[in-house]
């Protein structure tokens, strides 16, 4: 039994920081500002989560598991609305979007099925 | 048991290092808040995952206020860059 | 009263939990931070302002876990689109916000803020503007599902939607 708990909370841990260099890849490789925010979100979501429920297993019933909660909870409310704030000074700001549809009109609708000869 | 936490720790290690280029990078001043933004709350994970690393449990009280120190920097150096005043109450003006 | 009275048990609760360390001494300084707390916020005079009876009903656990389920398939969607950037197609999108209460129309917002894929620009009374990652981001968002969940956390599921 012990030994469950103990491989799922890896599994969630090593998954947790596999998200995050996900994440962090992201950020690097998407084309804008704008973009780049939802790569942070998976490092701030789903990542955090993962990690501090693997923790959550190996600490068991205690008040390490209650502040872990509580940290949970914090990063969960606070950060989107950094990332809204982020966004909506960027907006104020006039730092205009990439957008999909401003190089070639009229090839929204067809080219998401797959054409990468339109890309490059 | 601790091979999985510290694998952990160094994922997350990368994952700041990775969001420090971005924030080097740029180009914009937006970008580099977000990063520094993420740096900061991998380094709660960071924080967390150290305390059970080390088994110092008190450790994890530093990790609850960085959560909150945080959220409260990235928001004041955003109202800072925008208005170039803390004191100010309202929306851009300075620019 | 009664919002002064839960707001000195919550502040009790949220101490116990954190100190961790439960001697004489700790008690009184613990009570006493208690009641400096709790004045400050009488003399703020913001007691209660915020009182929203969903915050206490199990629809906002369900919601809770639903959003969880949608975190986590918004999250593999945009992993996906990492290691495939040609597929970033970004595009900006307005959608309607249908509900009554400030609390539901920040719930929506930071919900959908949430989800990686897309990120709330803009807030208003009755829309939502918003930054999609891609045309499946984007549609999910128009399609609406996350407005009504909203709305039956509001308990308003008839007149809204």
């Amino acid at each position: 039994m012990a030994l469950l708990v103990d491989l799922v909370s890896w599994a969630l841990l090593l998954s947790g920081g596999a998200f995050g260099i996900i994440g962090a890849l992201g950020m690097l490789r998407f084309p804008d500002f704008y973009t780049r925010l939802h790569a942070s979100g998976i490092t701030d979501t789903l990542c955090a989560v993962l990690i501090i429920f693997g923790l959550m297993l190996q600490s068991g019933l205690s008040l390490l598991t209650i502040k872990l909660v509580l940290i949970l909870l914090f990063l969960l409310f606070t950060t989107p609305t950094a990332t809204h704030a982020l966004a909506r000074a960027a907006v104020v700001d006039q730092v205009e979007p990439v957008l999909a549809d401003q190089g070639q009109p009229g090839d929204d609708h067809d080219a998401h099925s797959g054409e990468p000869s339109s890309k490059s | 048991m601790n091979a999985v936490l510290i694998a952990t720790t160094l994922a997350v290690f990368l994952t700041m290092a990775l969001a420090l280029v971005r924030a080097l990078r740029g180009p914009t001043l937006y970008d580099r808040i977000v990063a520094v933004n993420v740096f900061g709350t991998k380094t709660v994970l960071a924080v967390a995952l150290i305390t059970f690393v080390t088994g110092h449990a008190d450790l994890i009280d530093v990790a609850l206020v960085y959560a909150l120190i945080n959220f409260i920097a990235i928001v004041t150096v955003l109202k800072l860059v925008k208005t170039r005043d803390l004191a100010s109450d309202d929306g851009p003006e300075g620019q | 009263m009664r919002y002064v009275i839960s707001l000195a048990f919550l502040l009790v609760a949220l101490w116990l939990a954190l100190s961790g360390v439960y001697k004489p001494l700790l008690f009184v300084l613990g009570g006493a931070s208690v009641a400096l707390v709790v004045w400050l916020s009488v003399r703020m005079d913001v007691v209660g302002i915020e009182h929203n009876p969903v915050l206490f009903s199990w629809r906002l656990v369900a919601y809770w876990f639903w959003l969880f389920g949608q975190l986590v398939k918004s999250n593999l969607h945009v992993s996906r689109l990492v290691f495939q950037p040609s597929l970033v197609k970004p595009r900006l999108l307005t959608v309607p916000v249908p509900h009554q209460a400030a609390v539901s129309k920040v719930t929506y917002g930071n919900s959908v803020t949430l989800t990686p894929g897309t990120v709330t620009l803009k807030l208003t009374d009755d829309t939502l503007e918003a930054h999609a990652l891609d045309e499946a981001s984007a549609r999910d968002l128009e399609a609406g599902h996350m407005a009504r969940k909203i709305c039956w956390l509001e308990r308003q599921q008839e007149d809204c939607c």
